[in-house]
């Protein structure tokens, strides 16, 4: 075959090659394509969520422990979260003492506020929304600061010098969150039933002796313990969540940015599926 | 070259398909300063990396005074790291503490080395590289690149390491800093007898610091030598580098 007839050829096969249809089973195969990446994909980010979950809690255990380093997140997740999650009480005790009054009021059962109140209280909504409320504050935070000493070589900086980051940066923050936010909702607890009871004195006008012993009757030790624990692993998803996508950080300022993105949205989400995991463990 | 402090045997590192390192043979003396030249995204810092342990090879060997150190557990990675220093190309200072602290840092949380006794040799540290003791209580944010640089130099050196490493140790700063900042290197690890690898693509850093240049291209050493030798390397890789000439065998994408 001469040179001029081999182009030839070359040519008319790359032409047959570039402008072959698709068939109908090249559609079914991207489809198959597309659906595999996506289960590889999600398999894969869970995999390395756990791996980086187990590594977490164990060097929670295993010495050397940084107390200093553990008394500053201590500080910043707990202390510093308190009036943004004393603030959110109040005013959802307020709110629910006045919105189930309206309610009851129309089949006249007044009288059932306070417990209404002291039940949603300690067991929904102060553990629910001080996690979320922390989530926003402290997990963005805990995203953005890691993220940040990822894209600036730090976290590298602190391997070169014999620290591991995992101890140093990570256990310290997780297990601040897991102690810190039960300490805040119950704190919380008790801001949003005084939230209630100011609504219910003052504006439904409750006498103050029968709203407390109908706070009291109603309310059992295992309502508050359900939110505390149920703040325990909130607190635990926040900072988990926080550091595991500030860890992952892609470069530059985008980089950041989604992750602490992804830590808020993805802590929140995960603490609304187990509120409803652990309402079903504790209450059915 | 004998008495090797450092080796790297058939060193290959990919990510997924795009293959970074593709076999990097590499020997450092003892007490020798070797600096590894290279144009962006030939592999220099994965090399580099892979050798801190930050990275972990996919395959070939590490060693330090002939132990492999490629597959340490975390343990004896952090024993080990207790030999090296590194001067990072932005510093990588630690924002949230003084610069006596980032200083101090690997003395006090990596040797529980007591603060005092510590700050005190801090102190020391940041005189040496040509910094005021009162830098010592200023942030990072607070001082110029080149002082970050310096600082991030008297970090390198503040354990005393066997082996510090420098990752483009004259980036973004003038020529006049460049040259301090070479001058600095050269005393320090000197003064320690310590060994140094670099990697830079800044020529004057090179004469300047180097005992021996190795090239890397494309994943894998092209060349290797004395500083001496390098004008006369009869590498044509080499010299388009070192000339810094656009024609050659050196291509370059733009896109």
């Amino acid at each position: 075959m001469s040179a001029q007839s081999e182009d030839a050829v070359v040519e008319e096969l790359a032409e047959s090659i570039s402008v072959r249809r698709k068939l109908p089973f090249d559609y079914i195969l991207d489809i198959f394509e597309a659906v595999g990446a996506t289960v590889l994909g999600f398999f894969g980010a869970v995999g390395r969520l756990s791996s980086f979950i187990g590594k977490s809690v164990a060097h929670c255990f295993l010495p050397p422990f940084f107390p200093a380093q553990l008394g500053r997140q201590i500080i910043d997740i707990g202390y510093y979260s308190l009036p943004v999650v004393g603030m959110t009480a109040l005013f959802t005790g307020m709110v629910l003492a006045l919105q189930s009054y309206t309610g009851f009021s129309r089949f006249n059962a007044e009288g059932a506020v306070a417990g209404v109140v002291v039940l949603s209280v300690t067991r929904e909504l102060a553990p629910v929304l001080a996690g979320l409320m922390v989530a926003g504050r402290v997990g963005a935070s805990i995203a953005a600061e890691i993220g940040t000493m990822r894209v600036t070589e730090q976290i590298d900086a602190l391997a070169t010098l014999s620290v591991n980051p995992f101890k140093y940066l990570i256990a310290p923050r997780v297990i601040a969150g897991t102690i810190m936010l039960p300490l805040l909702v119950f704190v919380g607890d008790i801001i949003g039933v005084f939230g209630g009871y100011i609504v219910g004195i003052y504006n439904l006008g409750f006498s103050p002796g029968s709203y407390l012993s109908q706070t009291w009757d109603t309310l059992e030790a295992m309502d508050v313990i359900s939110g505390l624990v149920k703040a325990g692993v909130f607190g635990f998803i926040v900072a988990t969540m926080g550091c595991y996508h500030g860890f992952n950080s892609q470069r530059g300022a985008q980089g950041v940015g989604a992750a602490t993105t992804n830590a808020v949205v993805s802590a929140s989400i995960l603490i609304l599926i187990f509120n409803y995991i652990l309402t079903q463990v504790f209450f059915s | 070259m004998s008495d090797s402090k450092l080796q790297l045997i058939g060193v290959k590192k990919a990510f997924g398909s795009k293959k970074v390192l593709e076999g990097v043979d590499l020997e450092v003396p003892t007490g020798k300063s070797l600096v590894v030249i290279g144009g962006s995204g030939t592999g220099k810092s994965v090399m580099l990396k892979c050798v801190l342990g930050l990275l972990h090879p996919d395959d070939g060997t590490i060693k330090v005074d002939n132990q492999d150190i490629s597959r340490l557990d975390a343990k004896a990675r952090e024993r080990m790291m207790q030999k090296f220093g590194m001067l990072f190309q932005g510093a990588a200072l630690f924002d949230s503490m003084k610069v006596w602290e980032n200083v101090a840092f690997g003395l006090v949380q990596g040797r529980g080395m007591d603060r005092k006794k510590a700050r005190n040799i801090a102190i020391e540290k940041i005189t040496a590289v040509g910094l005021k003791a009162e830098t010592g209580d200023l942030y990072p944010a607070e001082l110029s690149g080149g002082m970050q640089k310096r600082v991030g130099l008297a970090r390198a050196v503040a354990a005393s390491p066997e082996i510090i490493f420098f990752d483009e140790p004259t980036t973004g700063l003038d020529p006049i800093m460049a040259d301090v900042i070479n001058k600095l290197i050269v005393e320090q690890v000197k003064g320690l007898g310590a060994t140094a690898l670099s990697i830079t693509h800044d020529m004057a850093s090179v004469r300047t610091i180097a005992d021996y240049v190795a090239m890397i291209h494309e994943g894998t050493i092209i060349w290797t030598g004395p500083v001496e030798d390098l004008d006369d390397s009869g590498n044509p890789y080499v010299e388009q580098f070192i000339h810094g000439r656009a024609d050659g065998p050196i291509t370059r994408r733009v896109a």
